[in-house]
């Protein structure tokens, strides 16, 4: 199946979308593209050193890829996209209130009670708790890929600790930079007012006993973690402290962060740590990057964690295959968004028909993440097959598959020109006691080798800018 | 039976700890098998000393101080009255689905020489009870159980490995052999009473429970090669020792730690010799 | 601000005095030890370089013997020694890292482009002029860290708590040289006289770049009753005892009004400032040289023990 062309709508024609673009596209000598990449390779290179983490030489070339050539959505295309993001969103933060509260799928048999219960992201410390605002999922990041004009489906829900948003806002900045005569045709949704809608979005959700002017703070795991940059960077936007375990310290059950001043009280904490390293004393005992006690402040209603605890039961692979039941069921509408086919292994049948189709099929592990502990059938070895064979026969439960997607292309400055490359989009949507909300767009991951399907930035994915018309 | 338990944690610091945390579930609970007839935790210094209870059911107490803390010790006394129920659990106020005790954990992850004990000791069992008892005497033959004493858990796969193991990792084995075979499994971290035909006894224990529809819970000592009598008090369960750990602790300051641990556990009459 | 952030801001700067501290030392020393024989060197030149660093143990451990080429690599690219140059800009480095955005870019800049630069010399093979380019080099990069601090922070207690790092350190550097060579400052050591003790003298003043500043302040001949004066009490030799502790309290009081709470820390600087206001040398001296340093040592390790109490944990 040709993938779908998101410029020429795979026929050589033009879709309107990129009308601009195109002529702009046909103008420019590929020198002047070439010196703006390597101008925009430059202004990254700086403010990640600016921003500081990665200095010595191992980490130095550690920047993602960027391709100066925006992706384009228009405004109708948008509109649905964010209606069934905002529909997905929802019924993600009701069946996690629900699995951890009455229970209704589960009893309805919307979705089997054992796939909850056995799997180790369902966090027993939150049975039966009321998070703050009943608002578990705050951030989250909702993979999407785009197979025709019309159809976009969900690849994965990220509910955990999703990260890229820097990436988002900084392709917009050096875009704006180095190609202002294109803001100047294209009428783009600003992405900038992100942190500002991140900050409302965190202080709806402070404790009903905070004050009005919460205190609020980012905790990392640290300055060795990949994604430090963007912790640095969102601390900074969001006005609110930086800080790691050791900053935080509990008593009777109140969170403080320690300062110069003495301890001071922190009400909602954006935290980029898993749920396993948070308190050494409830979860992981050898974790140091965590707060001990910071679950019994949580418990005893005094702070906010956002996400809450447990959230990654929601974006477990195998809970996501009943995605489309779990949206119907619980906001009694019919999907806005598709799930991908989905082949549970854990049902015979199904795993009779995945180990018949290997070469065919992608084959994910059920609580694997970062394109890890996958097979794509028709890229893999024979060895390869093999080896997920075996799994697949000693442990279907592991794993899920589905169809190899032909993901829509893009236009991308690659060695050999401009020439189209598949991608997807992670849009961010933010919950909180306040609504949701989503900046237009989202990050567009591109995979940069000609035919390949892994945009993963660990194996060769680049980024790009993605524009929402506003006109 | 009436069992005396007195158990004292004593922990020394070369350095002073400035703010000391822990979490202690060192409190058993009613059920058919035990009655707690009385129980005390001491801490031998100012503090704050919280109960509550954790998503298994078990009896947690939050302890925290502030310091300078050079010295500090717990102190726990209680009597538990007991009746031999041959392994069976009942009475206990179940928190938790059984499904939940099919997950892997770090202490219990699975691997082919797991998997290959758990299949070979099935086969010497017919029902589903027979086959577990099978996997406990196997465990029992094959695991050299060694005393706890400074030695750390180390998991179900290294202690298989290693062929020895303490009562902890024992019981890790069994569990995740078990989970392999179909059955939930969970751990339990107790006292044994002093025996004369028990090997592991006289102090803190830790062994397995597996779930059967058919019976519900039942005990498994694989260290000892029985099921649960009269002489064991279950403590706290969880799904492998990081949840039933009698201590888990945290601190600033206090470098160089050392630990003194001393634990009795003995029957209250002398049994009587033939029992 | 977090405990954290000022605790790695004061860091940073103390290692970065530091180095630039091991380097005068190491520069003075191979001086000293340059001279004719005949001016009667007495050999332990070297050893006393690391005793006035401060690590006399750890280099005992390494080394069997106190010569040019093993006390220059101890204190310059060892990585087991905990306080050599390398490892001073490597925890400099990193504990500015942690802390970035509370740094000014030029700050960051000085201690970045210090570390992977030291990593060039590091793997060159030095002569004696290229060590002493090196020595020149590393106090070029504490006078850059140094003066893009006071240039380009804010004047909130983010700068304060860097700039107490660098005098406590200071201080501590200086009452280290006075504590290992004190005496040769005793009055009965002039009588002995001697051309050598000339040379140590001047070394002295060397170590905490103070020789000029000797002259313009005396107007004599270098005598030890006199280094003394200068490197104990003097107000306007920066490297004086004197000089960084009128440091050390104002910050502390800027810390303390924008807090509006003074506690313990102020109260020990304002102490151990009196202690040096009060005195002058002849006083110093007659009651014992060097008891007076030593409590000097001790009143500033408490000092630092304070602020970590009051402010960074």
């Amino acid at each position: 199946m040709p993938a779908f062309d998101e410029m020429t709508g795979g026929e050589g024609g033009l879709r309107s979308a990129y009308v601009e673009l195109d002529r702009w596209l046909k103008e420019a000598p590929p020198e002047m593209l070439a010196l703006r990449r390597s101008q925009a390779e430059l202004f990254f290179r700086r403010i990640g050193i600016t921003f500081a983490v990665y200095g010595d030489e191992e980490s130095t070339e550690r920047l993602i890829p960027f391709d100066i050539i925006p992706r384009v959505l228009t405004k109708p295309e948008w509109t649905k996209l964010e209606k069934g993001l905002r529909q997905r969103v929802t019924a993600l933060n009701m069946f996690l209130a629900d699995v951890y509260g009455k229970k209704e799928c589960l009893k309805a048999g919307i979705i089997p009670a054992d796939l909850v219960y056995r799997n180790a992201c369902y966090q027993l410390q939150m049975v039966d708790f009321q998070v703050p605002h009943g608002i578990y999922c705050h951030i989250a990041g909702i993979d999407i890929v785009r197979v025709d004009a019309d159809t976009f489906y969900v690849l994965e829900d990220n509910a955990r600790t999703p990260s890229g948003v820097s990436y988002m806002m900084e392709n917009r900045e050096v875009m704006l930079r180095l190609f202002p005569e294109l803001f100047a045709t294209h009428r783009v949704a600003p992405v900038d007012n992100y942190p500002d809608q991140l900050l409302a979005t965190l202080r709806s959700v402070a404790p009903r006993s905070a004050s009005s002017d919460p205190t609020i703070c980012l905790l990392t795991p640290g300055q060795y973690n990949s994604a430090f940059y963007e912790h640095s960077f969102l601390a900074d936007k969001l006005g609110v402290e930086l800080v790691e375990g050791s900053d935080l310290l509990v008593k009777d059950d109140i969170v403080y962060m320690r300062t110069t001043q003495g301890p001071k009280r922190v009400d909602v904490i954006y935290r980029r740590i898993d749920d396993d390293f948070i308190d050494p004393l409830v979860f992981r005992g050898d974790s140091v990057l965590g707060v001990p006690g910071i679950i019994g402040a949580y418990k005893a209603g005094n702070v906010t964690l956002a996400n809450a605890v447990g959230t990654g039961v929601a974006d477990d692979k195998a809970v996501y295959s009943y995605m489309p039941e779990i949206v119907k069921f619980f906001t009694g509408e019919e999907p806005i968004l598709k799930n991908v086919p989905t082949h549970r292994c854990r049902e015979p049948e199904a795993n009779a028909y995945v180990l018949d189709n290997l070469e065919k099929l992608v084959v994910k592990e059920v609580n694997g993440s970062g394109g890890y502990g996958m097979l794509v059938g028709p890229h893999a070895s024979k060895a390869q097959i093999e080896t997920f064979r075996q799994k697949l026969k000693l442990q279907p439960e592991g794993f899920i598959a589905q169809p190899t997607l032909a993901l829509s292309t893009c236009p991308t400055f690659v060695a050999s020109g401009v020439a189209p490359r598949h991608v997807d989009l992670r849009p961010y949507v933010l919950s909180g006691a306040n609504g949701i909300s989503c900046v237009p767009g989202g990050l567009t991951r591109v995979a940069l080798q000609e035919g390949s399907l892994v945009v993963n930035s660990s194996q060769g994915g680049g980024t790009k800018d993605t524009w929402v018309l506003d006109a | 039976m009436r069992i005396r338990i007195s158990h004292s944690i004593a922990y020394a610091y070369a350095e002073p700890v400035r703010q000391l945390r822990q979490v202690l579930r060192l409190t058993p609970r009613d059920h058919d098998g035990q009655h707690v007839m009385s129980w005390r935790i001491t801490p031998n210094i100012d503090g704050r000393l919280r109960s509550s209870q954790d998503p298994f059911g078990n009896l947690v107490h939050d302890f925290s101080a502030d310091g300078p803390i050079e010295n500090y010790a717990i102190e726990v006394n209680g009597m538990v009255e007991t009746v031999n129920l041959a392994g069976v659990i009942r009475g206990v106020v179940e928190k938790v689905p059984p499904a939940v005790f099919m997950r892997d954990t770090r202490l219990t992850e699975p691997s082919a020489a797991l998997r290959d004990l758990a299949t070979e000791a099935a086969a010497r069992g017919g029902s589903e009870l027979s086959r577990l008892h099978a996997l406990m005497e196997t465990l029992h033959e094959r695991i050299a159980c060694v005393p706890t004493g400074e030695r750390l858990g180390i998991g179900a796969g290294a202690c298989l490995e290693a062929g020895e193991g303490i009562p902890q990792d024992v019981a890790h084995v069994f569990m995740t052999c078990a989970r392999s075979l179909g059955a939930p499994a969970r751990y339990v971290s107790g006292y044994v009473a002093e025996s004369q035909t028990l090997p592991h006894a006289g102090g803190a224990h830790a062994w397995a429970e597996a779930y059967l529809p058919d019976y519900g819970w039942i005990g498994f000592d694989c260290a000892n090669g029985l099921c649960p009598i009269d002489t064991h008090i279950r403590v706290a369960t969880g799904l492998d020792y990081a949840d039933a750990a009698p201590v888990r602790g945290a601190r600033t300051g206090g470098n160089g730690e050392s630990l003194l641990v001393e634990v009795r556990a003995q029957a209250a009459r002398p049994r009587q010799q033939g029992q | 601000m977090l405990s954290r952030t000022a605790d790695s801001l004061y860091w940073v700067s103390r290692y970065v005095e530091r180095a630039e501290y091991l380097a005068r030392i190491l520069d003075a020393t191979t001086r000293l030890t340059n001279l004719p024989s005949a001016y009667g060197g007495a050999g332990t030149e070297w050893q006393s370089a690391v005793a006035t660093a401060g690590c006399e143990d750890a280099f005992a451990l390494a080394y069997d013997e106190a010569n040019e080429r093993n006390v220059c690599e101890f204190l310059t690219f060892n990585p087991d020694n905990p306080s050599s140059i390398r490892n001073c800009f490597a925890l400099a480095r990193s504990n500015a890292r942690a802390v970035r955005t509370a740094l000014t870019s030029e700050m960051w800049d000085a201690l970045n482009g210090a570390w992977l630069e030291l990593q060039r010399f590091e793997r060159k093979r030095m002569d004696r002029e290229e060590f002493a380019r090196f020595l020149d080099w590393v106090k070029n990069v504490s006078l850059v860290f140094d003066g893009s601090a006071y240039r380009t922070m804010l004047r909130d207690d983010g700068y304060w708590f860097s700039r107490l790092g660098v005098h406590l350190e200071r201080a501590d550097n200086t009452a280290r040289i006075l504590d290992v060579k004190y005496h040769l400052l005793l009055p009965e050591t002039e009588q002995v006289g001697g051309s050598l003790d000339y040379f140590q003298w001047t070394t002295m003043l060397r170590e905490v770049s103070a020789l000029t500043a000797y002259h313009w302040v005396y107007r004599e001949a270098v005598k030890p009753v006199l280094i003394a004066d200068l490197l104990i009490l003097n107000k306007r030799m920066p490297r004086s005892l004197a000089s960084c502790y009128e440091s050390i309290s104002r910050f502390l009081d800027q810390i303390g009004d924008a807090y509006d709470r003074h506690g313990p820390a102020q109260r020990q600087a304002r102490k151990t400032l009196a202690s040096l206001s009060n005195m002058p040398i002849d006083a110093v001296i007659r009651r014992g040289l060097h008891e007076f340093i030593e409590d000097f040592i001790t009143e500033n390790n408490r000092l630092g023990a304070i602020i970590v109490d009051q402010y960074l944990q």
